[in-house]
Parts: C-alpha cells; structure tokens; sequence
C-alpha cells in the first residue's frame, strides 16, 4: 500500500517550469496559445530546447515576444512568422516541408529504401547463382592426383 | 565491369567524408547560426540615449541608421567580456572614420557609460535596448554581435561573437570598401 503511494506521489512530479509567473498572460485562452507555440519554438542559443523548457534570458525575451505578438491580434502562423523572419526557419522545433528540407524530411526514407533494394538486388544474385556442374570421373581422378590421394575415384578422406 | 558495382559504397564513403570534412577542417562554428536578416531591410528602430554618455546622448533611431553611407551596428553590454575583448578593434575602425552605430543590449545605462567612459567611446549614436526587445527585432542571440548596413538600410552582413582582425580584415573592410562605392 505505502508503496503504492509511493508510485502515486511519484507520478504527480512535473518538471520545474522555466515560464516565471509574471510572464503569464492574464488571459488563459491567450497564454494556453503563447504555451503551446513556445513549445514548438527552439531557444537559440541552446540548440535544441524549445523556448517554453529554456531558462536562458533570450528563451524568456521570445516567450514575451510571442505574448507581445499574441496580445496585439496576431495568429499562431503570424506569431511564428515574425520569429522566422529574425531567426529563420532554425527556430522551428518541426521545420516546413519545403524543397530545401527535402532531403531533412525523406533522406531517412530514401537511405532505408536504398538499403532495401541493395539486400533484395543481393539476395536474389545469390539465388539465381546456378549450380557448378558436378566434377566428371576424369577431372576427380585430376584432382586427387594433384592432392597426392589414392585413385580410386573416392575423396580419400570422405 | 561487374566488379566496379563493389567500388560503389567506396566512393559514396568518400563523397560522404570529404562533405563532412571540409566545414570541419575550415575551422566553422557547427553552433553558429545562419542569419535570417542577411540582404532584408534592418528592423525599424527606435532607441532612447544613454543619459550618462559624454560623446551623444541622443538614442538610435530608424534616421540615424539610414545615414545614405555604409555603417555599423554594434551589439554590445558592459557586462559582456567578449565585447570588451573586440572593443579596441571598434576604436581602430572609429578612427578609420567609419560610422559605427551602437545597441546597448539589456545593460544598466549608469554601467554602460561608465564602460565606455573607461574603455574608449567609438560609437556615433548609442540605442539602450534595456529589455532586449530591439535584440529580437534584431535577431540577436548573444553579444557582441556586427551588423553591415548598407546605404540603403539593407542588413549585408552580420557577425555573431567578438570581431578578430581577421574578420575585419577578411570580411568587413572589403565589404564596406565595396559598399563605399
């Protein structure tokens, strides 16, 4: 039972927000959109934290950029198109598919197609590879000559 | 014929090697940040003055930074060791007769002054950013940071961490050079 509870309180841990209570909008409809679009925003100087888990000072400017942006009308695409413009597309946590992330978006699918057909195209090399013909009477009794063994046209150590 | 299939995964190893190698060996800063401003007109900006500062105390605004010649924006705060570490680089660029342009990023105007006072003051017009807001409007991620201005208010190059003289020497002089033209 104590363990139990144990197991219960341990689940009701959260991590420790980097969001200070003053940054928070008034609004809960406004702040749950400023929470949800800081998480799909990276810190910039701490290259691979979304904005929303980082406690560095820059981390802290954006939250309020996009709280200021949020209060002064915008949309979700507007807000994260004004950091876009001033950070480029690094800032996105999920980058747009666009030709020039082609190869970021479908490169793993392509390696792992490639190695596909690469195991398939050796597979079936080895499958189609015939038989040797069996060695005929003469051509054993050559080979056992050479290897010194007895003519008798069995292998010798058979 | 059919063997040179096997000198397939060779070469795409090397191709593969040689692409990885070449950033390596140049000595690149893998956490250095493409900018996105590069060649876009530079944020519209309106700063108040440092009240202390002896050489102008007026801030930063849009008309300061479209002076019709090339300049520079600096990025700096007092409480910044690195820019302390550029800073006679700015002076010697300031007595070359270029127009550097300052933003004083997140920093106490009292402490900025006083800096500037000690150290050497090659700013024309210093801007407090006090928030860092204008940082944003920037795309800053840190100072020091370089802007090259060109006559027209386009943003031509930035520079992100303290300036070397090989920086100057290989990126930012020929570039207002050509930009002077």
């Amino acid at each position: 039972m104590r363990r139990l509870i144990l197991v219960f309180v341990l689940l009701l841990a959260v991590p420790a927000l980097a969001l200070e209570p003053e940054e928070m909008l008034d609004d809960p409809v406004l702040e749950q959109r400023a929470r949800d679009l800081s998480l799909e925003v990276r810190c910039v100087v701490c290259q691979n934290q979304s904005i929303d888990d980082s406690p560095a000072q820059i981390a802290a400017d954006m939250r309020r950029a996009i709280r200021d942006r949020l209060v002064a009308g915008d949309s979700d695409a507007e807000v994260l198109d004004f950091l876009v413009d001033r950070y480029g597309d690094y800032v996105l946590l999920r980058p747009p598919l666009r030709p020039g992330t082609y190869l970021l978006w479908f490169g793993p699918g392509l390696v792992l197609l490639i190695g596909v057909f690469g195991v398939a195209w050796g597979l079936r090399r080895r499958a189609l590879k015939p038989e040797p013909d069996p060695l005929t009477p003469e051509e054993r009794a050559a080979v056992n000559r050479l290897l010194g063994r007895q003519t008798d046209g069995k292998d010798a150590d058979a | 014929m059919r063997r040179l299939v096997y000198l397939v995964p060779l070469t795409v190893f090397l191709a593969l090697a040689i692409w990885l190698a070449v950033p390596l060996l140049e000595g690149r800063d893998p956490s250095a940040l493409p900018s996105a401003l590069i060649d876009q007109a530079m944020p519209s900006t309106d700063l108040p003055g440092i009240p202390g500062r002896a050489r102008d105390a007026s801030g930063l605004t849009d008309a300061d930074l479209l002076a019709g010649k090339p300049i520079l924006v600096n990025v700096f705060a007092s409480w910044c060791l690195p820019c302390l570490a550029e800073h006679p680089l700015l002076m010697g660029l300031s007595d070359d007769g270029v127009t550097i342009h300052a933003i004083n990023y997140r920093d106490d105007p009292a402490d900025s002054a006083d800096w500037l006072a000690r150290h050497g003051d090659p700013f024309d017009r210093v801007g407090l950013d006090r928030d860092g807001r204008a940082g944003i409007d920037w795309g800053v991620t840190g100072v020091p940071e370089t802007f090259v201005i060109d006559a027209d208010g386009r943003i031509r190059y930035r520079f992100a961490g303290p300036l070397t003289p090989a920086i100057l020497d290989r990126d930012i002089r020929p570039l207002l050079a050509s930009l002077d033209q």
